[in-house]
C-alpha cells in the first residue's frame, strides 16, 4: 500500500534537505504509513524482532572487545568476560539468551505468517526474505554456538559440518574447505568468528528490505482482506502501533530479563562450561533448543531409499525442510489468505505447529525405540502439510464467507458469526 | 491522536500525561542500559589488579639505570651518582622549561626543584613516556644517547631532559611524569 | 484481554522451556541427587559467606592437591561478593590503604603468599619461584593433564573452578557425590582403584561378577544392576580431617561437604549476588514500564473501533 506523501517541508533549511537528502520526508512516510486498524497482537513480533537483532549486534559488539577467537585462549576469555569485564556477565548472558528470545519471536513470526497467509500474493516476496533472513540467523547462531569453544560448541561444529561429507564426490572437500583442515581447529574458529561478526549486519540489510518490501505490498490483517478505503481501514503506523508494538516489546523484554537474571543457563547445556576437547565426545550431543525441530528430522530418517543413504537422506530432509518454505507461496492454491475462514486448514495448521514442537521434543531425546517412529511421523506430515495438503485444501475446501472490508470486520467484532480460534488469536 | 497534537505545540493536557510518562520512562531505561555498555570499555578486574608493580633496587649499581613495565608503559630508575645529584639540585628553577614539579606523590602544583622529584635523592623515577607525543626516550641502557643535559634523549623528535627528568631542550611541553611509588625497604619500591 | 492473550503464549513458551530442559537431563541411571535447600537458590538467594570461607577451607585443604580451579585468582577472594572481601580495613593496616581493592586485601595478600609461584624469566632467562601475590591465578597441582593423568592412575581431576555449572543440577550432584560413597554392592567386582558412588554416571553392568552375566557379558535375568559407577577418586572428605576456627561448626562429612559446594558455587558464578540485585531492579523497572505503556495504548486507541 504505497501511499502519497503528505510530509511539507516547514522551514528552509527542511526545504534545502529535502531536495537533496529526502531523510525527513522518509521517516515522516515511514511514521505516517496506513496500517491495518484490525493488527492483533501476533502482528507485534516484528518490531519485537528488530528489537533482537539491536540487541544482539550492540552486545555482540561489545563481547567481541573482550573475546579472543584463538582455540586455546578462546574458553577463558569468555570467562574472563563473566569474571573480570565490567558487567561482562550481563552482556554475555544477554546475547546468549537474546538468541534464544530472537528464535522463539521467530517462530512466533512465521507462525503467524502461515496461518494468516501473509506469504501469498502480492507479498511472496515479503515472505522469501523472511526465509532468507531466517537462513541467515541459523548460520549466525551456529557459529556463535562455537566461539565459546566449549565441549558442545566444538562437538556441535564437529557434527553439522559433517552433514556435508553425506554428498558424494563434493562432500568431503567441502567439509574441509568449511573448517580450513581435516577436522575442527584453530582455522575453523577463526573463521566462525568472522563470519559470526559479518552475517548479523546482512541480516540487518535483508531486513530493511523485507520492510521495504511489505512497505509496497502493504500488511497483510487477520482478516486477509486487502485495505480498500485508507480512511476507514487504516491508522498511521505512529502513535497506533509504535505504542502497541512499544507494550509488546516491555513485555518481551520482561521473559529475557527472567531468564537472563534468574536463570541464565536454564536454556544452555553444562558440558558447554567444559573446554572443547578433541578426544572426548560428550555422550549426549544435543543443538541449543531452537535447532532441534530439524535435529529430529535429519535423524528420523534412518533408512536407505534406492541410491540414497540414510545419511544423506537425513540431510537432504533436513535441508528440504527448509528449502520448501521458499515455494510455500505457490503451493498453498487457496485464494482466502487468513485461515480465520477456512475452518478445515485451520485443524491441519494446529495439527503442523503440533508436529513442530513434538518435532522439537524429540530431538532432545535419544534416537530409539518409539522416538524414532514418533519422529518419521512427525516428519512425514511437516512435508505433507506443505507438499499435498496445502496445495488439496485450496481445491477442495470451502470457505467461509469474508468481511467485506477490514472496518467492516472491525465492527462486526462481537458477533458470533468469527471461530472460537480466531477469537483466540486476537 | 492526543501524541500527535502535542508534536503540534499545544499545551500538554491531563490526558498526554500517560503518554509524556511512557516516553520518559522509556528514556531512563535506555539510559540504564547505557551504563553497562560504556563501563564495559574501562579496564577490567585483571587489568586493575596489576595496577601495582613491586621492583627490586637492591641489584642496581650507583650510575646505572633499569626500565621496568608498569600499566603496559616502562618506568625509568637511575641510581644517580653523586655528581649527578649535584647538578640536578644545583640548577635553577630559571633555567627550566616547565617549572612544575609533575610528581604524582605531591601536590600539582609544587616547583620542579630536585626534591620535589625525588623521594630518596639517590634514585630518580620516572614514567618513560616523552611527554611530547609519546614515543620512549633513550638514555635508560648503557651505551643510549642521554641528551644534552646527560639525562634522556627522545629520539622522535629531540627532546632532551637532565638528570632528575625534566625538559631542558626541544619539543616535549612537559617534565618526564614520577608516578605514585613508595620505599617498601630501603632498596625496594612498590610503583603504583 | 489483550494483555492475557499475549502473555499467555509467552507462558506457554516458557512452560516448553521448562520441558525442554528437563528433557535435557541425563538418562544415565543414577541415584537421584539429594535436594540442599542452598541459601543461593531461588530468585532472592545469596551465598552463606562464612560457609564459602570454610569451603575455601576444605578445597585448599582436601581437593587442591588434584584439582585446580584454573579460572579464579587470589584476588577473586577479595572482590566484592568473594568470601574475604572486605569494606573496612582490620587494625593494623596502613592508613589510606583501600582494602576494599583485593590488590589491598591484607587477607588475601596472606592467602596469596603462602602460595609459591613460577615467574620469569628473569634476566639471566631462568624461571623463578616468589611467593603469591592477589593478583597470581591458583597455582596447578599438575603442570599439564599428561601429568596429572599419570598422577592419578590414568583419571584427570577435573578443573573445580566451573564443575558446578559443567554439570546438571551441580550443587546438588557435588553434595551427593561427596557424601554418597558407599560399600560396593557384593554383585559387582571392583579393583582397588575403583571407588564406587551411586550418584556417579558409569555402567554398573560391566563390573558385575562373572557368575551374574551371561555368555555374551550382558546381565543375567532377574539380576539388578547397581545405580551409578565407579570413580578413581576415592571419599575425599571424613570427619574432622579440617580444622575449623568456629568451633560451633560441626567438622562432619555433610558440613565440609555444604562448605565446599557454597564455595564452588560461588567460584563457578562470583557475580551471582550482582546479578540477581541487578535483576530485581530491571524486572521491576520493566513492570513499570509495562504498565505504563498499556495505559499509553490504551488511551491511544480509546477512540479507535477495532
Amino acid at each position: 500500500m504505497s501511499h502519497q506523501s503528505t510530509y511539507k517541508p516547514g522551514s528552509a533549511i527542511e526545504r534545502w534537505l529535502d531536495r537533496r537528502l529526502p531523510i525527513i520526508r522518509f521517516s515522516a512516510d515511514f511514521m505516517e504509513f496506513p496500517t491495518p486498524k484490525n493488527l492483533n497482537y501476533w502482528w507485534t513480533f516484528g518490531a519485537i524482532l528488530a528489537v533482537c537483532l539491536v540487541i544482539q549486534i550492540i552486545t555482540g559488539v561489545v563481547l567481541a572487545m573482550h573475546y579472543t577467537p584463538e582455540k586455546n585462549l578462546a574458553f577463558d576469555s569468555v570467562e574472563h568476560i563473566m569474571r573480570d569485564v565490567n558487567y561482562g556477565w550481563l552482556m554475555r548472558y544477554v546475547h546468549a539468551n537474546g538468541a534464544s528470545m530472537f528464535f522463539l519471536a521467530v517462530y512466533i513470526h512465521m507462525f503467524r505468517g502461515l496461518y494468516y497467509g501473509s506469504y501469498k500474493e502480492p507479498r511472496e516476496m515479503v515472505w522469501i526474505l523472511g526465509v532468507v533472513i531466517f537462513l541467515l540467523m541459523m548460520a549466525t547462531a551456529f557459529m556463535g554456538y562455537v566461539l565459546p569453544w566449549g565441549q558442545m560448541s566444538f562437538w556441535g561444529a564437529t557434527v553439522i559440518t559433517n552433514f556435508f561429507t553425506a554428498f558424494p564426490i563434493v562432500g568431503e572437500p567441502i567439509k574441509t574447505l568449511l573448517l580450513g583442515g581435516p577436522s575442527v581447529d584453530n582455522a575453523t574458529l577463526n573463521r566462525f568468528f568472522s563470519l559470526h561478526y559479518l552475517l548479523p549486519f546482512a541480516i540487518f540489510g535483508v531486513v530493511a528490505i523485507h520492510i521495504w518490501a511489505f512497505h509496497t505490498s502493504g500488511n497483510n490483517n487477520p482478516t486477509g482482506v486487502e485495505v480498500k478505503d485508507v480512511k476507514k481501514d487504516t491508522l498511521p503506523f505512529h502513535p497506533y502501533y509504535t505504542v502497541k508494538d512499544g507494550f509488546a516489546i516491555a513485555v518481551f523484554m520482561l521473559l529475557l530479563a527472567a531468564f537472563v537474571f534468574f536463570n541464565p543457563n536454564g536454556l544452555g547445556h553444562p558440558d558447554n562450561y567444559k573446554p572443547a576437547d578433541p578426544l572426548v565426545t560428550p555422550p549426549h550431543i544435543v543443538p541449543e533448543w531452537y535447532f532441534l525441530p530439524f535435529y529430529a528430522i535429519l535423524r528420523a530418517i534412518t533408512f536407505n531409499i534406492g541410491p540414497i543413504t540414510s545419511k544423506l537422506g537425513g540431510v537432504i530432509a533436513m535441508f528440504s525442510s527448509i528449502m520448501v518454505l521458499f515455494v510455500l507461496p505457490w503451493l498453498d492454491t487457496s485464494k482466502v489468505r487468513s485461515m480465520r475462514y477456512r475452518p478445515v486448514a485451520q485443524l491441519w495448521f494446529v495439527l503442523f505447529v503440533i508436529a513442530c514442537v513434538w518435532l522439537g521434543y524429540l530431538g532432545g531425546q535419544p534416537a530409539e525405540g518409539v522416538f524414532v517412529i514418533q519422529a518419521q511421523i512427525a516428519t512425514a506430515y511437516y512435508f505433507a502439510f506443505f507438499l499435498i495438503i496445502l496445495p488439496l485444501l485450496g481445491v477442495f475446501e470451502k470457505a467461509k464467507p469474508l468481511p467485506k472490508s477490514i472496518a467492516d470486520s472491525v465492527l462486526k467484532h462481537d458477533k458470533p458469526t468469527a471461530t472460537p480460534i480466531a477469537q483466540a488469536a486476537e | 491522536m492526543s501524541a500527535t497534537d502535542n508534536s503540534h505545540g499545544a499545551e500538554p493536557t491531563r490526558r498526554d500525561f500517560i503518554h509524556i510518562l511512557a516516553l520518559a520512562t522509556t528514556a531512563v531505561g535506555a539510559a540504564g542500559a547505557v551504563v553497562p555498555l560504556v563501563q564495559q570499555m574501562n579496564p577490567d578486574a585483571s587489568v586493575l589488579a596489576l595496577s601495582t608493580k613491586e621492583v627490586d633496587l637492591s641489584s642496581l649499581e650507583v650510575g646505572q639505570a633499569i626500565k621496568v613495565m608498569w600499566q603496559g608503559k616502562p618506568v625509568f630508575i637511575r641510581r644517580r651518582t653523586a655528581e649527578e645529584i649535584e647538578t640536578s639540585e644545583d640548577t635553577p628553577l630559571s633555567d627550566l622549561k616547565d617549572p612544575i614539579a609533575r610528581n604524582d606523590n605531591i601536590a600539582a602544583n609544587a616547583d620542579a626543584e630536585d626534591k620535589n622529584r625525588v623521594i630518596n635523592p639517590q634514585y630518580i623515577v620516572v614514567v618513560g613516556v616523552c611527554t611530547h607525543l609519546g614515543c620512549v626516550p633513550l638514555g635508560t641502557s648503557p651505551g643510549e644517547v642521554r641528551g644534552d643535559y646527560g639525562g634522556w634523549f627522545c629520539p622522535c623528535h629531540g627532546s632532551h631532559y637532565d638528570n632528575s627528568g625534566r625538559i631542558r631542550k626541544g619539543p616535549a611541553p612537559q617534565n618526564l611524569e614520577v608516578p605514585k611509588y613508595v620505599f617498601v625497604t630501603d632498596s625496594s619500591i612498590r610503583v603504583g | 484481554m489483550q494483555m492475557k492473550t499475549i502473555l499467555r503464549p509467552l507462558i506457554a513458551a516458557s512452560v516448553a522451556f521448562a520441558a525442554a530442559g528437563a528433557a535435557h537431563a541425563s538418562s544415565a541411571k543414577v541415584e537421584e541427587y539429594k535436594a540442599i535447600d542452598w541459601s543461593f537458590n531461588g530468585a532472592f538467594g545469596s551465598y552463606d559467606k562464612e560457609s564459602v570461607q570454610r569451603g575455601f577451607q576444605v578445597y585448599k585443604t582436601v581437593c587442591a592437591s588434584c584439582h585446580a580451579v584454573e579460572q579464579l585468582s587470589f584476588r577473586n577472594l577479595g572482590d566484592k561478593g568473594g568470601p574475604f572481601h572486605l569494606d573496612k580495613c582490620p587494625e593494623g593496616v596502613p592508613a589510606g590503604t583501600d582494602c576494599s581493592t583485593p590488590g589491598s586485601n591484607p587477607i588475601v595478600k596472606a592467602i596469596a603468599a603462602e602460595y609459591q609461584i613460577t615467574d620469569g624469566p628473569d634476566d639471566s632467562g631462568d624461571m623463578f619461584q616468589r611467593p603469591g601475590l592477589p593478583s597470581d591465578k591458583f597455582p596447578r597441582p599438575f603442570a599439564n593433564p599428561q601429568q596429572a593423568r599419570a598422577a592419578n592412575g590414568g583419571a584427570l581431576p577435573p578443573n573445580l573452578a566451573l564443575v558446578i555449572k559443567a554439570r546438571h543440577d551441580g550443587p546438588d550432584y557435588v553434595y551427593s557425590l561427596l557424601t554418597g560413597y558407599e560399600e560396593a554392592p557384593a554383585s559387582v567386582q571392583l579393583s582397588p582403584t575403583q571407588h564406587y558412588n551411586p550418584y556417579f554416571t558409569g555402567d554398573m553392568s560391566q563390573l558385575l561378577k562373572p557368575e551374574y552375566r551371561n555368555a555374551e557379558g550382558h546381565p543375567l535375568d532377574g539380576v539388578e544392576v547397581p545405580l551409578g559407577g565407579v570413580l578413581a577418586m576415592a571419599s575425599p572428605l571424613s570427619d574432622g580431617v579440617v580444622d575449623y576456627a568456629d568451633e560451633h561448626v560441626p567438622e562432619t562429612v555433610d558440613q565440609y561437604a555444604k562448605d565446599v559446594v557454597q564455595f564452588l558455587t560461588w567460584a563457578s558464578e562470583p557475580k551471582m549476588e550482582e546479578r540477581k540485585s541487578l535483576g530485581v531492579v530491571t524486572m521491576g523497572y520493566l513492570l513499570i514500564l509495562t504498565l505504563i505503556l498499556f495505559f499509553s495504548y490504551r488511551a491511544i486507541w480509546s477512540k479507535v473501533e477495532h
